[in-house]
């Protein structure tokens, strides 16, 4: 059985009471510890200068040329935090409750808890920073309500608040670097864990411009690497993100829990062709002022502009008349889905349902609608050609975020002592579905507040303890084994890109395992992603050699990591039986096409073992809901 | 359409670099120019050749990953857009494209069209930061900016650190990058206590990197987010001020 050791005592105690009874390293010994920081967005950043701050001796690594550069950047709409400021009844506990509802009930109470808690001083925090976020005329902080929330809870910086946040974190980081306090490896990717006597005692790297791999001791490993919806090829993800660093974790021992649960983002501009190589994501703020519509009449292809009032559909204010525009991601996708479906798809490709703005330039001036949506605007003027202030949007659900991640316990620990996930690469917070506005909190929630204080638990008794020295087998087996790896793809020799297999295996799970699964469908996914990796291994081409920059090399373990990482999501989807948040099994609605949970089998955390190779062995952390009884979500 | 294209290729950071040429023919207006980047690459992996190095992550323009020096304009002729929201709308059919990376000797060039721009990091690391150790920061609505300082402040901020200003000046000066982050942070009353320290450090760090700034201005246009000259102005005068009443020991 998995303990999550969840603190005991009331839940809003649970933080100050593990707080109060964990281990401390003192200021002194600190800088006895070497701590390996992995990934330099949000919650890397922000760990790295916060522990660099503490004393420990931090070693940051980022395949980036800048750590800047990471894709919590491209974050647009906000960050929650109950600070109450619009004085419209927001509340830790109700920021909380929110969050646990949104995610369908299937995540950790006791973590949701502490993150609404600490939501407030991570506002307090990046102000301190610098970071520009929107104000009032009288000079104190703006907020905004975003997708899913009845209270006005958002921080915002225009439409680059991600931006705002990392840059924040990253300056924090780099104040250390200066200070010689950390130490920056960029251009460097993580290929492998080194696990010793079942601890994590270091990792090996690939540097990407010179090729060399090496061996990096550490007291323990921080993976702060993000999530894998780059796994389906066409995502709102950058393009190098990946599942490397967690992959190869779980391949060491580490669980990895509830991959199935990936989020679909309502608001994304269409594929326009079969060369598109990413989705652009319009923040889901737009949702507060924009109106999305489809023509009553499937096939009609008349200009948005010659279709009259009585003639379109504002079908989530039809369906939804409570939250309206502004239900939850996962129900504003499948619903656009359902009329795309229907025939209902404008655009050329009728791949796309409109977000309209009439009405709010009619209402707010287009002074106001530039103002707080200038920036997103301009991008969907650069991307599509068309004027948004004239025409309206056409937007398409598109694969953005994974609520699945490595197994952490409530210290943010894997199930590989010493070894810790942060931010997106972990599971632990958002259950089966995220609300907007919630992955830049968790990331600095991580980051600044949590594994600061945790990470002493593990290390305290460990004091006095030297690295395992990088020439120790378990460094040298594992080097031995990142060079084969390496090396092995140039060796095939086979006839395909590495882009081409990534993209088939984005096409088998956007249909099979995407807005939609069906026990048919996954089995049948499962089956075609074996063929495709057998593939993989026979014929993949990478030309060029291992000692230069070479991206097709690059691009060749992260595919074949997605490969392998694409089967167990199939694996978790196919064995819950049930619709929870983003897993929407059709066999599993009500009779309105609602996702039904079914509370009596599946409340668990499904934890899966890697088993080397042959078929995953299922563990599970049940879940216990103390505090927000778990209802039929209703957004009605 | 089809296109020429005349790409700069470079084994690696010492190797002698040359220009290719690429034919590249059905290429759909819709796509981005790193798409059709792609597509030229897929071409040549088939063809036996080793594709194009070339940086580029979130292609939404915000990372800052991405630059091309496109027929000698920094990120190409559209204003205000980073290279990878460039759509291929933007050229006809028959255009022949020259494709170089950034030209600037802070930014040595790792592979094609793939440059290293650490220095910008170099800048950062001296002082671009407002020191605030994390559990030490007051209750956020204790100081209040006026949103005129604060949107400036952010206008500033907004810069995401491709380079282009570098690549587009004549003198390679790192003068709009690192203005903008001194007016970010020194136009907040954050930032203040910092302030003169902040100027002086990334001012003279940016100088061991970059080329001196004369006031050719071609670096505001390049910018795919609109920075500002008017942050230059700003980073001089409180370089002077610091420099000439030495406020660094005056305590503020």
């Amino acid at each position: 059985m998995l303990d999550a050791r969840i603190p005991s005592g009331a839940i809003n105690e649970h933080w100050d009471n593990h707080r109060d009874s964990i281990s401390l390293v003192s200021p002194a010994n600190k800088r006895r510890f070497t701590i390996i920081v992995v990934g330099t967005g949000l919650a890397g950043a922000s760990a790295a200068a916060t522990l660099a701050e503490l004393g420990y001796r931090v070693k940051a690594y980022t395949f980036h040329d800048s750590a800047r550069r990471a894709h919590s950047i491209a974050a647009q709409g906000g960050i929650n935090a109950a600070k109450n400021y619009p004085n419209d009844g927001d509340s830790i506990h109700r920021l909380f409750y929110d969050t646990v509802k949104g995610g369908d009930y299937r995540s950790r109470e006791s973590n949701v808890y502490r993150l609404a808690q600490l939501s407030v001083e991570i506002i307090d925090q990046c102000t301190a920073q610098g970071v520009p976020f929107a104000r009032e005329y009288g000079g104190l902080l703006a907020n905004r309500s975003f997708g899913g929330a009845q209270v006005s809870r958002t921080f915002y910086a225009r439409g680059q608040t991600g931006q705002q946040l990392l840059l924040g974190a990253y300056q924090a980081m780099m104040r250390q670097v200066d200070r010689g306090t950390v130490e920056l490896h960029t251009q460097t990717e993580m290929l492998d864990v080194v696990v010793k006597d079942g601890r994590a005692v270091g990792i090996v790297t690939r540097d990407l411009v010179s090729g060399e791999i090496a061996s990096h001791p550490g007291h323990a490993v921080l993976l702060a690497t993000g999530g894998y919806s780059n796994v389906f090829y066409l995502s709102t993800n950058a393009m190098k993100s990946n599942v490397t660093a967690a992959w190869r974790a779980h391949r060491k021992g580490a669980l990895f829990a509830n991959p199935c649960y990936t989020q679909i983002h309502p608001t994304c501009i269409p594929a326009s062709d079969e060369f598109q190589s990413k989705l652009t994501l319009m923040s889901e703020s737009l949702r507060n002022d924009g109106r999305i519509w489809v023509p009553v009449r499937a096939g009609d292809t008349r200009p948005p502009d010659d279709i009259g009032e009585p003639d379109r559909d504002y079908y989530l204010e039809r369906r939804y008349p409570a939250f309206g525009n502004l239900v939850p991601r996962d129900v504003a996708s499948r619903a656009a889905k359902v009329e795309v479906d229907r025939g209902k798809g404008v655009g050329p490709l009728a791949n796309g349902v409109y977000l309209d703005f009439d009405e709010a330039l009619r209402r707010l001036g287009p002074g106001t609608v530039r103002e707080r949506y200038g920036n997103l605007l301009d991008m969907y003027q650069r991307i599509t050609g068309e004027n948004p202030y004239e025409t309206p949007m056409r937007i398409y659900p598109a694969m953005h975020y994974t609520m699945g991640g490595l197994w952490v316990d409530y210290n943010l620990m894997t199930t590989i002592p010493g070894l810790y996930a942060l931010g997106e690469a972990n599971f632990s917070d958002h259950g089966a579905n995220r609300l907007g506005a919630s992955a830049l909190m968790q990331g600095l929630a991580d980051g600044y507040f949590v594994i600061p204080y945790t990470l002493g638990d593990y290390l305290a008794p460990h004091l006095g303890e030297g690295l395992v020295p990088g020439d120790d087998p378990s460094f040298v087996e594992t080097e031995r084994r990142v060079t084969a790896r390496t090396e092995g793809y140039l060796s095939i020799g086979g006839s395909r890109s590495v882009d081409w297999f990534h993209r088939e295996l984005g096409k088998v799970l956007w249909e099979y395992c995407g807005m939609e699964r069906s026990a048919d469908g996954l089995r049948r996914a499962i089956s075609d992603i074996d063929s495709l990796k057998e593939d993989f291994d026979r014929d993949l081409r990478v030309l060029g050699t291992s000692s230069t920059l070479n991206q097709s090399l690059e691009k060749a373990g992260r595919v074949d990591d997605f490969l392998q990482l694409a089967r167990l999501m199939c694996v978790d989807a196919l064995h819950r039986e049930e619709s929870c948040g983003g897993h929407f099994r059709v066999e599993h609605q009500t009779d309105d096409g609602e996702a039904r949970r079914d509370d009596a089998n599946f409340s668990y955390v499904a934890a899966w073992d890697w088993n080397d190779g042959h078929e995953p062995v299922l563990h599970r952390e049940p879940l216990t809901f103390d505090h927000v009884k778990p209802a039929q979500r209703s957004y009605r | 359409m089809h296109l020429t294209l005349r790409v700069w290729r470079q084994d690696g950071p010492e190797a002698e670099g040359r220009f290719e040429t690429y034919e590249a023919a059905g290429i759909h207006q819709d796509m981005s120019f790193l798409e059709m980047l792609d597509l030229v690459n897929e071409r040549l992996l088939t063809a036996g050749r080793e594709p194009i190095a070339f940086d580029h992550d979130c292609r939404e323009g915000i990372c800052g990953s991405c630059g091309l020096m496109i027929d000698g304009r920094a990120h190409g002729p559209q204003g205000s857009t980073a290279t990878c929201q460039l759509h291929m709308r933007e050229f006809s059919d028959g255009d022949t494209i020259v494709i170089e990376p950034w030209r600037a000797t802070s930014f040595p060039i790792v592979r094609d069209l793939v440059v290293d721009r650490e220095a910008f990091d170099r800048i950062i690391e001296a002082g671009g930061y407002i020191g605030a150790p994390t559990g030490s920061a007051p209750e956020a609505n204790l100081t209040p900016v006026p949103k005129e300082t604060s949107d400036a402040a952010m206008d500033a901020a907004a810069c995401i650190g491709c380079g282009a200003c570098v690549a587009a000046c004549p003198n390679g000066a790192g003068q709009l990058f690192t203005a903008a982050k001194v007016a970010h942070l020194n136009l907040l009353p954050q930032g203040q206590p910092e302030r003169w320290m902040r100027v002086e450090r990334m001012v003279e760090t940016m100088e061991e990197y970059f080329g001196s700034c004369s006031n050719h201005g071609e670096c505001e246009p390049a910018c795919p987010k609109g920075i500002s000259l008017d942050n230059i102005a700003m980073m001089n005068r409180d370089y002077l001020l610091s420099k000439i009443r030495n406020r660094k020991l005056g305590g503020y």
